[in-house]
């Protein structure tokens, strides 16, 4: 752990968006992720960071990785980790994200981690609520953890992210994954590159610092990192691409595509993968390329430095306001 | 009847007349009897030093929740938002529960807006029941009053359909209103498509959903020569198309409301829903040229497009919170301040709230002429205050104006004679 920020220290309230964050910041929560990345660490180590301090999880969409990654990070914090089931809880009676908000505050949870379809909806709760908010993604528009987390693993694979080459490939519309990593990225420097068809790229996505590619040849180009995104057919209305068939023939990730990066380049994938959809398995399964298994691992570390960092911040302003 | 009352030293301006003058302005009998730099002083003066006189402002699209849904709006409230903002007559949205869809029914919201301090005027519903098929009697509505026809913000989607009312109703010489906007496009989002949105991670739809349907009502207008108004413009490439139907001499007509001439979607910032309306908000490039568009004549009228909502339906997820803000009260001074800034005229937008809508709607209001009945705004245009929502007169108080700054602000309101505001 590097102490050469220490004069800044960490004064979030909240993890919404990674444009809550500065430079400070995010170099702060990566160097304590890559201090818990350390097993020896996140498994043996302090288990008085969060102790008596209670983390609800709050997942209004269902989730496996991201949920267990966050119930595992506040457990071998020392927390108390309760996840709300929400698909039968009385949000499903009609009770307002407000309403819920007031009940859990009631509860005084001291971290608050929230998935929710609607963008901004995290924003909204924090607004009601005592604790730290934590963004596990929100409708289209961003999660944070997941991009910090990316980067750690880019970092502990390649060293430094500035001047790196990066492809985010497949569906950028619907993802908040890539809104989050092109805002995080750009912070540390990278050169972003969008590749997906027309259908699957936002409006006016090259005013994002970012350069946009209909072509995975031409997009591939001289890039390190080759980041894929699920095809999200759930929140697909209508034509936006024809058929996975053809999905995958232009824009699914085979070795014969990956060849067009950099020699050596690594290939990233949130999860959950539609194999045979946006990445062929045999390219997710190559240890050489894929550092989709280090992605998980860097998770539980990243959080926990997450957690960690708020938790400290809390107790920073606990501290000046007595 | 009323007393004698005359508006003294105060500027008086009058858009269809273009005066623009400093005199005296007497009231007798609730008309006005006199105006002009000779006009004699009589009874109570008010001072006018400073002020204006306008014509009382025509808001020609206010939602209420009257009948059906009190407890956002009734005409009483709305009466008393509208005084408060120089309003002295509104057009009342059919889009109620029930739907104002039958003479009967047209004909009991006007008594209900009876002996208000404000004219109440009923658009009557385009289709049955605003299912956007059926026809309603247009003809028997408008003898009970309706002086326009309108589908709320849900457009008349199928093109024969708007051809058959167009046509009919021109028979009549009726107005029709249809929402500027492709439901193809548009259903499901709830933002304008841009950059900003896609970062915020909205749904959103392009501002050429509203073109495509302003090209299409523009051509069934001249197709059917029926009178259409394309409600509620708000993007920059649809005004084009207007100066286009109007060069061609069809009755074409097209409204703006104030939120698009002040705010944009930057205002929308961290998902403030106070900010969600209907049409979404745009850019800077679309606001600047609305207000171009409403300078030069090509947008004729202004309205508030007044959409109470119990802050219930705004707390919530961005996407789910209802769309639609509060602006009787607000209407003049949000306008007064785009004039402070110089980038919009006073006489075209006062010509936007007075005489332009009386003479789509054919009622004999909206100037300053002796006779006339004494409908007028007295205004201080550069008094500057905040505005707070929580003294909003409207029984719903979702503003996204709300902690704003404005110059420009309303002093009387004076209907038929008789002073019924006063800040």
């Amino acid at each position: 752990m590097t102490h050469e920020f220490d004069a800044y220290p960490f004064e979030r309230e909240h993890c919404l968006s990674i444009s809550d964050f500065h430079r400070v910041d995010i170099e702060r929560l990566l160097d304590l992720g890559a201090h818990y990345l350390d097993l020896d660490e996140q498994k043996g180590g302090n288990r008085k960071v969060l102790h008596g301090k209670t983390l609800i999880n709050l997942f209004f969409e269902n989730s496996t990785r991201t949920e267990k990654s966050f119930e595992v990070a506040g457990k071998r914090l020392g927390a108390d980790v309760i996840s709300m089931q929400v698909a039968s809880s009385s949000v499903k009676k009609g009770e307002t994200l407000l309403d819920t908000a007031a009940t859990l505050n009631a509860m005084n949870p001291d971290l608050l981690v929230v998935r929710h379809g609607s963008s901004g909806a995290p924003a909204l709760l924090a607004q009601k609520v005592a604790c730290s908010v934590i963004n596990a993604g929100d409708g289209m528009h961003e999660h944070p953890t997941q991009a910090l987390l990316d980067a750690l693993t880019i970092r502990q694979a390649l060293g430094d992210i500035g001047g790196l080459q990066i492809a985010i490939c497949g569906d950028i519309l619907h993802s908040r994954v890539a809104r989050s990593n092109v805002q995080l990225l750009n912070l540390l420097g990278a050169n972003i590159r969008l590749i997906g068809p027309p259908t699957l790229i936002p409006t006016d996505a090259d005013r994002w610092g970012v350069e946009v590619f209909h072509d995975m040849e031409a997009g591939l180009k001289g890039c390190a990192v080759v980041m894929m995104l699920r095809l999200q057919l759930e929140r697909m209305k209508g034509a936006f691409v024809p058929s996975k068939r053809e999905y995958y023939h232009f824009h699914g990730l085979t070795r014969a595509k990956l060849a067009f990066a950099k020699p050596g380049a690594l290939v990233m994938h949130p999860g959950p993968m539609n194999r045979g959809v946006e990445i062929s398995s045999d390219v997710a399964d190559d240890p050489d390329i894929s550092l989709i298994t280090h992605q998980v691992g860097a998770g539980v570390a990243m959080r926990m430095a997450i957690l960690h960092a708020l938790s400290d911040s809390q107790e920073r302003r606990a501290g000046d306001a007595s | 009847m009323t007393e004698t009352l005359t508006l003294a030293d105060i500027r008086i301006l009058d858009p269809e007349s273009g005066t623009d003058e400093i005199g005296h302005l007497r009231i007798e009998n609730g008309q006005i009897a006199e105006f002009g730099a000779n006009c004699a002083v009589e009874g109570t003066v008010i001072e006018g030093e400073g002020l204006c006189a306008a014509p009382g402002l025509i808001d020609m699209r206010v939602t209420t929740g009257e009948p059906g849904r009190e407890n956002r709006e009734t005409f009483a409230t709305a009466a008393k938002a509208a005084s408060a903002g120089g309003v002295t007559s509104i057009v009342v949205m059919p889009g109620t529960n029930p739907v104002l869809d039958d003479m009967a029914l047209i004909d009991y919201a006007g008594r209900r807006g009876e002996g208000l301090p404000v004219d109440i005027l009923v658009a009557g519903a385009l289709t049955k029941g605003m299912d956007g098929e059926t026809m309603t009697e247009i003809g028997l509505m408008q003898q009970a009053g309706a002086v326009m026809f309108a589908s709320g913000k849900n457009p008349i989607r199928d093109a024969q359909i708007m051809r058959r009312l167009l046509s009919y109703s021109a028979s009549f010489n009726a107005l029709v209103s249809n929402h500027c906007m492709t439901p193809d496009l548009s259903d499901g989002t709830v933002a304008h498509e841009s950059d900003f949105s896609a970062r915020l991670g909205l749904t959103s739809a392009p501002a050429v959903s509203e073109r495509m349907m302003a090209e299409r009502d523009v051509a069934l207008a001249e197709l059917t020569g029926g009178r259409i108004l394309l409600d509620l413009i708000s993007s920059e490439e649809v005004i084009p198309v207007i100066r286009r139907a109007k060069a061609k001499e069809l009755d074409v007509s097209a409204s703006v409301s104030i939120n698009h001439l002040a705010l944009n979607e930057l205002d929308i910032g961290d998902y403030r829903t106070f900010a969600k309306l209907e049409p979404p908000l745009r850019e800077e490039r679309d606001r600047q040229a609305l207000l171009a568009a409403v300078n030069d004549g090509t947008i004729d009228v202004i309205v508030s497009d007044h959409d109470p909502r119990p802050a219930g339906e705004k707390r919530l997820p961005y996407a789910e919170a209802s769309p639609g803000a509060v602006g009787l009260e607000l209407l003049l001074a949000a306008g007064l301040s785009q004039i402070a800034d110089g980038v919009l005229e006073i006489m075209p937008f006062l010509a936007a709230l007075t005489c332009n809508p009386a003479d789509l709607l054919g009622v004999a209001a909206g100037r300053i002429k002796t006779g006339a009945a004494a409908d007028l705004v007295v205004f201080d245009p550069e008094e500057p205050w905040v505005c707070d929502a929580e003294q909003l007169r409207s029984r719903s108080k979702n503003t996204p104006f709300d902690g704003r700054r404005l110059t420009g602000r309303v002093r009387h309101t004076i209907k038929n004679g008789v002073v019924v505001y006063s800040a």
